[in-house]
């Protein structure tokens, strides 16, 4: 396990979105959460790297293990640098493609030699083809799906051993989610992956396990093939098969 | 249906006498710019020449001279009221746009609203007691004092607009790179919001460039070069109040050309501000 999460509980302020939620993320597998809008899918993994300390009044109770050791008692941005994170809307910085893949590099005073670890990313997010000719260009010059490929390849530039993806192809078209699916299956030699989708069909092609949440309890967490072939839980049926959610 | 079309045609006239006056209210407003401009051009366009630019204010009674000096003057007042009001403004924008919440934050906003809606000769007498008094004389170093005094609450609070205009999800993106709060202000939100601060800068320095109540009784004015930041200094609006006020005609045009030169300067920079502005902001906003 490269990570742990034992029995914790999330807090906005007075109300409970999380409730006492255990399971382990498999190093070098995807690990997809799934369940309805609403269900906490985005709320916990954003606590994997405590991105959700930027949000007031937020809480949280248990322990969270990245190999063994409690994230929580970290510094945070060694963390970050540690357990990246790819979000819902493309966001890649005002700055050319370049400098965007080199950023995370720049920031934590890499030692690497910054072109070749920025032309080894955008190799890895299936991107480097298409912008090689052009790295120095704005990164809003590039398409949605390009553009998320870039936030993959920013990612990935740090070398973290967990990236977190959370939503990653909402904003994108059939053809630009199809290619990061292809490339989410290639990463996981370099790193772990946790993905948060809404996507069923997406979290079976992707994914090695899957956790469903519903309302903000952990329903179910089997392998894949398993949950979705053979659910142990009337309500992870219910929801696969599309009878709500 | 003669009771309908009656209304109707009540409609359209009241549609169309409506029309009609916002369009004349709104050309009546820029009106009044080109009157101003084409009155000073009118009567102070003549007296603009080289002499005006880099000679000396002639002796009382003697036509001809210039305002060398209180351009320079100008010049001198408004870099210092820059170096002082742009990093307080900027550095306390920052911090309510990135670290402030709740009553602190409202108790700063609400105070460089007020700040900036004190009357600009009230902001020249706290400069007088403050550094007038205590020098014991008139100075470069008030006159600053009071314009970056009143620039503060103008860079900040359009500082702070700019940069809370830059996406939150940038704010993410760095820190889940592991950049720490300030390195992600650093190397992304001011990068992303530097348009509008330039901006911003630009339009608090055209907007203290004009003032003269401020530098009554700092700068005071002065007839000759003010070497240093110690004595009493002239500058273009000083002048144009002294020179309109006297019973000279020559005074009198000059009054109009500095006044025109004054507000050609001002018009430059705000349309340098537009430009700045308009090449686009660096972020998309979604």
């Amino acid at each position: 396990m490269r990570m742990s999460v034992n029995k914790v509980n999330f807090f906005y302020g007075a109300k409970q979105t999380l409730f006492d939620i255990s399971l382990g993320v498999a190093a070098n597998k995807v690990t997809a959460l799934i369940g309805p809008s609403g269900c906490g899918k985005s709320t916990l993994l954003r606590t994997f790297n405590r991105m959700h300390e930027t949000v007031r009044h937020a809480r949280l109770e248990g322990e969270i293990l990245l190999d063994g050791q409690n994230i929580l008692s970290q510094d945070v941005t060694q963390l970050r640098r540690r357990v990246g994170m790819v979000f819902q809307r493309p966001n890649p910085f005002p700055k050319s493609i370049f400098d965007n893949v080199a950023y995370g590099l720049k920031i934590n005073g890499s030692k690497l030699p910054i072109a070749e670890a920025v032309e080894k990313s955008l190799r890895h997010a299936a991107l480097w083809d298409e912008v090689k000719d052009h790295l120095h260009k704005s990164a809003y010059e590039l398409s949605g799906g390009q553009q998320q490929r870039l936030c993959i390849a920013r990612g990935l530039a740090v070398e973290p051993e967990v990236l977190l993806l959370d939503e990653p192809c909402s904003a994108l078209d059939p053809i630009s989610t199809a290619k990061i699916e292809e490339l989410l299956v290639q990463i996981k030699d370099l790193c772990t992956v946790a993905i948060v989708t809404h996507n069923m069909q997406q979290a079976a092609r992707v994914s090695d396990f899957t956790a469903f949440l519903l309302t903000g309890q952990m329903i179910e967490f089997s392998p894949t093939p398993q949950l979705f072939t053979t659910p142990g839980d009337p309500r992870t049926e219910a929801y696969i098969t599309g009878r709500f959610g | 249906m003669p009771a309908g079309n009656a209304r109707l045609r009540w409609r359209k006239f009241v549609s169309g006498f409506m029309l009609t006056m916002t369009g004349v209210c709104a050309l009546v407003a820029v009106a009044v710019l080109f009157f101003i401009l084409g009155y000073l051009v009118y009567h102070g366009g003549t007296s603009i020449n080289w002499n005006f630019f880099t000679k000396l204010p002639a002796p009382v009674g003697e036509t001809g001279g210039g305002m060398a000096n209180a351009i320079v003057g100008s010049a001198k007042l408004l870099l210092l009221a820059t170096v002082i009001g742009v990093p307080i403004g900027f550095l306390g924008a920052v911090y309510l746009a990135e670290f402030s919440t709740g009553p602190i934050a409202f108790v700063v906003r609400y105070a460089a609203d007020l700040l900036n809606g004190v009357p600009s000769i009230v902001i020249g007498i706290f400069a007088y007691a403050l550094v007038v008094l205590p020098f014991k004389h008139f100075s470069t170093l008030a006159g600053g004092f009071a314009l970056g005094i009143m620039m503060i609450p103008i860079t900040l609070r359009s500082t702070e607009d700019f940069m809370r205009a830059v996406p939150n999800t940038l704010r993410e993106g760095a820190m889940a790179l592991g950049a720490s709060k300030w390195k992600t202000i650093a190397t992304v939100i001011v990068p992303a919001a530097y348009r509008g601060i330039l901006t911003a800068v630009l339009l608090a320095f055209a907007r203290v460039a004009g003032e003269t109540a401020p530098l009554l009784f700092t700068s005071f004015g002065n007839r000759f070069w003010s070497p240093g930041w110690n004595q009493p200094i002239e500058s273009l609006p000083h002048m144009v109040y002294i020179y309109a006020i006297s019973p000279y005609e020559d005074w009198q045009r000059q009054a109009w050309a500095a006044g025109l030169v004054l507000l050609g300067l001002i018009l430059i920079i705000n349309i340098l501000a537009r430009t700045i502005l308009a090449r686009g902001v660096s972020v998309p906003r979604s």
